[in-house]
């Protein structure tokens, strides 16, 4: 795939830094603020998915990047289902259970196990709309190829 | 709390995941996680329907107690009717995975397949654990989406036709299921089915309460293909991989289709006679339509599919036939009869359908074809074959000593008993409609052609399918066992006490 | 009351486009159409007169808060949405490239 123009390219250039840290930061503020992982994630994708869209990627990049955000949305739901089993042996023992001391209301460290689950469902949820992102771009680079 | 409850959907779950990251790296790793998440399920849930018995143990997830006696958060509910179900579905999946081992080599991405089969796993084993109704729906939208997955894993022109319809039709049923949970919420606000039955209270408001009704039993029915919703059927079941078309037909729409029928009908709602009347007529016709529409059938496995719809309506009829007595409080050794006969059918519909599934797997294995026409004389090729899907056609046509005898037997008995004779009546006519179908199969499969031994003709397929098939084919007469009173005592019993008497179901999740 | 006939009535048009349309993406479009309209039918379940954002607020604890539990309600099923809607997409690309067509009375192997 071809990228755009350099106005484009410099625009992309200057504006998805800012995305990316603003995803990031709704993701942490899960807790605190409306959003959190799925919010935070799609946002941080969106600025990689900006990137590809105005640099280009040729198929071999394509499908490298691909195996990468596979592995990394299935590490960042698999971290996820870690700590839940983690309460299973921890405090009173139960699925899910939040086993982090809670802090007190409003601080950005509180809440226990609750921002954890936010950052890794964040990894997850921008992993895997980059790999939906990439598996179709794929999927029309293939027919242009033949 | 029953710490095994939570591990039915965290450790399949687990399993897709680290197949899709170490897979790739590691070769053969895939299936032997499967293999083994799949064996630790089964014996967590064998050792699960021999503890139950009877009682209701109740897993509150993330710990969050009841506050004023109204639950909050998730609950997960094992019970014996749960336990039945996860022990059909872990012990197909088990076998499935096995057979897999070779029949899914000719495919690529081997990761993808063993990933989403885990995924499906979970997402059913989820469902039938989920005490409450929004639960239910995300666990039946993750297995219904890794089984649009898993029918198109061909990616030939008919795989992909068959699972746009699926996945269409599948999208309409949850959208009603999820506009039903909508509707209740909106009455009920609470989602836990116990609580809901005691917030709508004793005397509903009754357009609600009935559009509720329509509105789940829609958007279920499609899931569980009863005869108006069926369109897909066929073409998904058929086409999808021998081993999915054996976990699709065998398992899916029992635990994402009746199950729910089933705990929603007898457990959430108070059972009215209408509505009782409604759901005996569509398993009727289902079992009647299904059947006249499979006997024209030359590709084996849409001949398989539609029977798949034919049998799932002697289920579907003979549980409304336990459901209008109960409405009626008549009679309620009868009504537990009928309830039996379904839940045993059910059971035995797993073992049989699974059975035949993968014989016509084995079949198209070795053929490459699944034209009934364009076969013939393979049971001089293929013994182990031939002999396992005697013992299925036997069994699903309801011949002595296999299990589909026994549970025909037991439905046809309780709709006499019931006085509905002819519900009874179209019972038998479907049974030997289904006999003559089946042997057509055999003959033109098997039979009918002497063909000379030469190197050319198919061998009998490799160790792991022939043993998934030759355990199956004990399991349809070990089934055979549930019919004596002691096995029936442990097994069937509380699950029916569950469903008549919802009091039993609902107390111990409320904590009265 | 206007809002939820309106709701019921967008879902009925996402029926209508799922039955008549011939064009795949449009089929596929018109489900996302009722997939919002259910989704807006849930959020306004929870919807309460003077209601406020449903988050803890030390200083005042009696306030009223609209019910959270549809909106979670509502977020899973977007997420679940999203997935059913690339996986349809990504269907429709296979199959575009099998037939070399989007028309649904062209794509007819399996019948009967």
């Amino acid at each position: 795939m071809k990228g755009m123009t350099l106005i484009v390219k410099k625009t992309t250039q200057l504006i998805a830094g800012i995305v990316f840290l603003y995803g990031i930061y709704i993701i942490v503020h899960g807790h605190l603020t409306p959003g959190g992982g799925f919010a935070g994630g799609v946002i941080v994708a969106g600025s990689f998915i900006l990137l590809i869209l105005a640099y280009g990627s040729d198929f071999m990049h394509l499908t490298r990047e691909e195996t990468g955000s596979t592995i990394t949305e299935n590490l960042g739901i698999l971290l996820a289902l870690m700590i839940a089993l983690a309460g299973m042996i921890t405090g009173i023992k139960v699925f899910f259970f939040n086993w982090l001391p809670h802090g007190t209301v409003g601080e950005l460290v509180s809440a226990g196990v609750i921002p954890l689950y936010n950052i890794f469902v964040g990894m997850e949820v921008a992993a895997s709309i980059l790999t939906i992102f990439l598996a179709l771009l794929i999927f029309k680079e293939e027919v242009t190829k033949w | 709390m029953n710490p095994l409850i939570p591990l039915f959907v965290a450790v399949p779950l687990a399993g897709a995941f680290l197949t899709m990251i170490f897979g790739k790296f590691v070769k053969n790793l895939n299936r032997y996680i499967g293999l083994i998440v799949l064996l630790f399920l089964a014996i967590i849930s064998y050792y699960s329907i021999v503890t139950v018995s009877g009682t209701v143990s109740v897993y509150k997830v993330g710990g969050w107690e009841p506050i004023n006696g109204i639950p909050i958060g998730i609950y997960m509910v094992m019970d014996s009717l749960t336990a039945i179900l996860l022990c059909i579905i872990n012990t197909i999946g088990l076998l499935a995975v096995f057979y897999s081992f070779t029949y899914i080599s000719q495919y690529t991405s081997e990761n993808y397949f063993y990933a989403l089969f885990c995924l499906m796993v979970a997402g059913m084993n989820g469902v039938v654990l989920s005490g409450d109704l929004f639960n239910i729906y995300v666990f039946l939208e993750i297995s219904a989406i890794s089984s649009y997955a898993l029918v198109a894993f061909g990616v030939e022109r008919e795989q992909l036709e068959a699972t746009f319809k699926y996945q269409v039709l599948g999208g309409l049923a949850s959208l009603l299921i999820l506009l039903g949970i909508g509707f209740i919420y909106w009455k009920a606000k609470t989602l836990n089915l116990a609580d809901i039955k005691v917030a709508l209270g004793s005397a509903p408001e009754k357009i609600h309460y009935l559009l509720v009704q329509m509105l789940l039993l829609s958007g279920f029915g499609l899931k569980a293909a009863i005869i108006p919703f069926h369109a897909w059927l066929p073409d998904a079941h058929s086409s999808a991989p021998s081993p999915i078309s054996a976990m699709l037909s065998g398992v899916l729409i029992k635990a994402a289709g009746i199950y729910v029928i089933l705990r929603l009908f007898f457990n959430m709602f108070i059972i009215s006679e209408e509505v009782a009347i409604l759901i005996t007529t569509l398993g009727a016709l289902s079992m009647a339509v299904g059947v006249f529409l499979a006997i024209g059938q030359w590709d084996i496995k849409r001949l398989l599919a539609y029977h798949s719809i034919s049998q799932m309506g002697y289920v579907v009829m003979s549980v409304g036939v336990g459901m209008i007595l109960v409405a009626r409080n008549t009679k309620p050794e009868v009504a537990s009869l009928a309830i039996a006969g379904g839940l045993f059918h059910l059971i035995n519909h797993a073992a049989f359908k699974s059975l035949l599934f993968l014989n016509a797997g084995a079949i198209e294995y070795r053929i490459g074809t699944r034209n009934l026409q364009e076969m013939g004389g393979l049971s001089q090729f293929m013994p182990a074959t031939s002999s396992t899907s005697f013992v299925a056609s036997m069994a699903i046509s309801g011949i002595p000593p296999f299990n589909g005898f026994f549970s025909k037997l037991i439905i046809i008995i309780a709709a006499i008993m019931a006085k509905f004779y002819l519900l009874a009546l179209i019972a038998v006519i479907v049974s030997i409609i289904t006999l003559a179908s089946f042997m057509k199969f055999q003959r033109y499969a098997f039979y009918n052609k002497e063909v000379q031994k030469d190197e050319k003709s198919p061998k009998e397929v490799p160790f792991p399918m022939v043993a998934s098939m030759v355990t199956l084919g004990i399991l349809c007469l070990l089934l055979s066992l549930l019919v004596l009173p002691q096995v029936r005592d442990i097994v069937l019993k509380p699950a029916i006490d569950i469903l008549m008497n919802s009091q039993m179901y609902i107390s111990p999740i409320l904590g009265m | 009351m206007v809002v939820y006939l309106l709701c019921f009535i967008l879902f009925l048009v996402g029926l209508y486009g799922v039955v008549t349309r011939r064009n795949l993406v449009k089929i596929v479009i018109s489900l996302s159409i009722m997939e919002f309209s259910v989704f807006l039918f849930l959020a306004l379940i929870g919807y309460v007169h003077d209601g406020v954002v449903p988050i803890v607020d030390p200083a005042n604890p009696d306030a009223r808060y609209v019910d959270p539990l549809p909106q979670a309600m509502v977020l899973t099923a977007i997420v679940i949405g999203l997935a059913t809607t690339a996986m349809l997409m990504s269907v429709i690309i296979r199959i575009y490239r099998k037939y070399k067509t989007l028309d649904i009375r062209e794509i007819k192997n399996l019948r009967g």
